[in-house]
């Protein structure tokens, strides 16, 4: 950031500015974001959801990984009830974004609150961190934040739309190999991830039980699987801190 | 779009939005026992994993292919290393894309 000129009393960038920085911050991760949506528009377009289907689970899900996920769910015949099980357990992760961010939050009046918890991205949620971070007593941080979620929907709805005009003009692409865009996203944020023997072995036990369990019924093997990787982490988390005399090494948030 | 579909929607949306709220709403009063923050942080391992080890292993749904000419686990191993190399997440999907499509146009689709 551009440093301010030196002024006697503390300047704060005013609800405008903060605005303005939050959306300038986040323009690097719409470009990460952009092919799904894109992807997501083509796809769905094509699916049973149809074109009012896929604007309307971008405008009010607005969580990208759950919503590709629903949607290959829906292609293979999976039942509702499994589809809102499984986009409640893939977006468990935001509770620790939003346990990281909620002190910042908690004095905001009720409308703000609803506000961020809606615009409350993977994206959002590591530029803002950063923000939160710098502790400069600035008074409106929170637009700030509504400045990053604003642009993030946008952009969201934005690529959403061109991709079910695309799909609808242009149908091939759905065949062009773009789907490997979420593995290639996916592998990107968990290989960071992967620092110590908990975390590795939660993600060797996930991949391998994802794999062995894959005939059963309604894709509950990605149920299953997420379960039992999270308690052997846990697992070997508990014997890591019963061997050294340290209490607990909890991290918050990535 | 039928009624069922638009009922999905909504249950997605509704639970979605619930996980993202939970902590904003309830404030203070919610603390989570250390038990299940180390829980938490697995999560996201765990879910990513479970989702993207089957598409790259079993490109068709039912079949292995552990083969090198699999552009899915090229396109993967791809990611990893770039992602470990540079640190960038966009570096990682654009490089991991890109060996992906030169599989699938050098030994065709899986």
């Amino acid at each position: 950031m551009i440093a301010s000129a030196p002024t006697l009393p503390p300047v704060w960038p005013d609800r405008r500015l903060e605005f303005l920085h939050g959306a300038r911050d986040t323009v690097p991760l719409l470009l990460g974001a952009a092919p799904f949506g894109l992807i997501f528009g083509a796809l769905a377009a094509g699916s049973a959801l149809g074109t009012s289907g896929a604007l309307a689970m971008s405008a009010l899900v607005f969580a990208g990984s759950a919503q590709f996920i629903a949607l290959s769910l829906l292609g293979s015949g999976t039942s509702g009830l499994i589809v809102v099980f499984t986009t409640l357990v893939v977006n468990l992760r935001h509770v620790l974004y939003s346990a990281s961010l909620q002190p910042q939050v908690a004095r905001l009046p009720q409308r703000w609150r609803l506000l961020l918890a809606f615009w409350l991205t993977d994206e959002t949620y590591a530029v803002v961190y950063h923000r939160y971070a710098r502790d400069d007593g600035a008074p409106f941080k929170h637009w700030y934040t509504a400045g990053s979620g604003a642009i993030m929907y946008a952009n969201w709805l934005g690529w959403t739309a061109a991709g079910v005009w695309l799909g609808q003009t242009s149908p091939a692409l759905a065949h062009l190999g773009l789907e490997f865009a979420l593995v290639a996203t996916f592998v990107g944020i968990v290989v960071p991830l992967l620092r110590d023997a908990p975390s590795i072995a939660a993600s060797l036990t996930a991949a391998a039980v994802a794999l062995l369990a894959r005939d059963l019924p309604y894709k509950l093997s990605l149920l299953v699987a997420a379960l039992a990787g999270v308690l052997v982490g846990v697992w070997l988390d508990a014997r890591a801190a019963a061997r050294s005399p340290k209490p607990d090494r909890t991290e918050n948030a990535r | 779009m039928s009624a069922t579909l638009w009922a999905v929607i909504g249950g997605m949306a509704a639970v979605t939005f619930a996980i993202r709220y939970a902590l904003f709403g309830l404030g203070s009063r919610l603390r989570f026992p250390p038990r299940v923050r180390q829980a938490l942080r697995h999560v996201p391992v765990a879910v990513l994993t479970a989702i993207v080890a089957p598409m790259v292993l079993l490109p068709d749904g039912r079949h292995w292919d552990l083969s090198w000419r699999n552009p899915w686990l090229a396109g993967a191993l791809a990611s990893a290393l770039l992602v470990l190399g540079t640190r960038r997440l966009l570096a990682a999907i654009a490089g991991g894309l890109a060996v992906y499509l030169l599989w699938r146009w050098g030994f065709g689709p899986a």
